[in-house]
């Protein structure tokens, strides 16, 4: 195993440690189960930690977030190639299904944003996660993604009307309320 | 404007991502064109509802355990070139403040998570004194050198002064994390004993020296100007009160 150095981990402790939760939540909305991200976010700490030397300071967030990124597409095509070819379709995307979860109704509210995050490609999923659920800046974005600005945009304004059009769906019966 | 190009621009607009002049004519434009209007409504309710719904998933206690797990499995190498006859000193000191502060703690109104999360802190600063490698430090007499070295790493200015004419020689500092945060260690040498005086920023008020022992070892602990110093050391007790006031002396 790589050596990290004491002074490294002391810094690699202090800047990125406190960034796990923003690694296992994109981890988790790009593989869709918490069991993969788990082992995913771990794998791609072990891998900031042998790649931390190469790291010289700036947006610690953004450096891990682009290898959880990279971590997790790697797996995907290793484990689960078909999720990276699935292009969005509005007539195909799955229908919400009743589970025991939404008898509440905020649980409710709560499976059916999950399940229309999951119907979206992975690319459109990550930059809305990256925007709306990690609050980062364009250039956040397109710092991990490793894409121009003008396409953090294109890809923003595609999966907002995305999950739009899924969340106000005919085959939802009655756009999401209440919330 | 024709709406159909001005969609990217409305997502920026919407995520203050537009320049000044780009948001102004936005704005212009939101006034005659009801459908841009209508989409900025959809946006904010999609916002909305992902903020209102909570679904951002938080790394279970598990995960960041494994993690700290990993990061000790990685071995250090040797930062200064000459191991520091202190270092192991440091490290025992270590170890012994943590159990200060766990015995604070014991007396306060702490959850199991923080318990928890301390203990951890007391693996990591033992995995830590155990490896052969020297910790992460600076050996100098030089206050300023001392001082630059550990500004650079710390949000906050620490006083740092080499007492060498009262009888207290700086030997060096390093940096240590406890609790999660950074904490900075002054090492002195009085008459052959070391002393650490661990130093971190705190919000409490200032307060006189408490002093106590533990295995052998004394400690004086105070705060002063938003900052706590506890120093340790198996030296004589009335040694680390005359540290004390050096210290808040010259601060």
């Amino acid at each position: 195993m790589d050596d990290l150095g004491a002074e490294n981990r002391l810094r690699f402790e202090q800047l990125v440690l406190p960034q796990v939760d923003a690694a296992f939540n994109l981890a988790r909305w790009l593989l869709r189960t918490r069991a993969d991200a788990e082992d995913v976010a771990q794998e791609a700490l072990l891998r900031g930690c042998r790649f931390f030397r190469g790291f010289h300071g700036g947006d610690a967030r953004a450096w891990l977030l682009q290898i959880v990124r990279n971590t997790c597409y790697s797996w995907l095509e290793k484990n689960r190639p078909r999720d990276l070819m699935v292009e969005f379709d509005e007539e195909l995307h799955p229908q919400p299904v009743a589970t025991p979860e939404s008898i509440a109704i905020a649980d409710e509210v709560r499976g059916r944003l999950t399940r229309a995050l999951e119907t979206l490609p992975p690319r459109h999923r990550e930059v809305l996660v990256l925007r709306e659920l990690e609050g980062c800046s364009y250039k956040e974005i397109a710092a991990i993604i490793s894409i121009p600005i003008g396409t953090v945009r294109s890809s923003l304004s595609r999966a907002r009307r995305q999950l739009q059009s899924v969340l106000i769906n005919p085959g939802c019966k009655e756009p999401l309320r209440g919330l | 404007m024709d709406c159909d190009l001005t969609c990217s621009t409305l997502h920026a607009y919407f995520d203050n991502e537009l320049s000044a002049a780009g948001d102004a004519e936005f704005r212009r434009h939101l006034e005659h064109c009801s459908d841009c209007v209508a989409e900025l409504d959809a946006c904010h309710f999609v916002r909305h509802s992902l903020q209102r719904s909570h679904i951002y998933e938080h790394a279970p206690a598990l995960l960041r355990r494994k993690i700290r797990a990993d990061l000790r499995s990685f071995a250090p190498t040797s930062v200064s070139s000459q191991p520091l006859w202190w270092y192991w000193m440091a490290a025992v000191a270590a170890l012994l403040f943590v159990a200060i502060l766990l015995g604070r703690v014991d007396h306060g109104l702490r959850g199991d998570d923080y318990q928890a999360e301390l203990a951890g802190e007391i693996v990591d600063a033992h995995v830590r004194s155990l490896q052969p490698g020297p910790l992460t430090g600076i050996a100098s007499n030089d206050g300023r050198i001392v001082k630059e070295w550990l500004d650079a790493k710390l949000e906050f200015a620490i006083p740092v002064r080499n007492f060498a004419d009262e009888g207290f020689a700086l030997k060096g500092g390093r940096l240590d994390v406890m609790e999660g945060r950074s904490v900075a260690v002054l090492v002195y040498e009085r008459n052959g004993h070391p002393i650490n005086v661990f130093i971190w920023r705190t919000r409490e008020p200032d307060t006189s020296p408490r002093a106590g022992s533990r295995q052998g070892f004394q400690w004086v602990d105070w705060r002063k100007g938003k900052i706590e110093f506890c120093t340790v050391s198996d030296a004589d007790p009335v040694d680390l009160e005359k540290l004390h006031q050096l210290i808040s002396s010259s601060a």
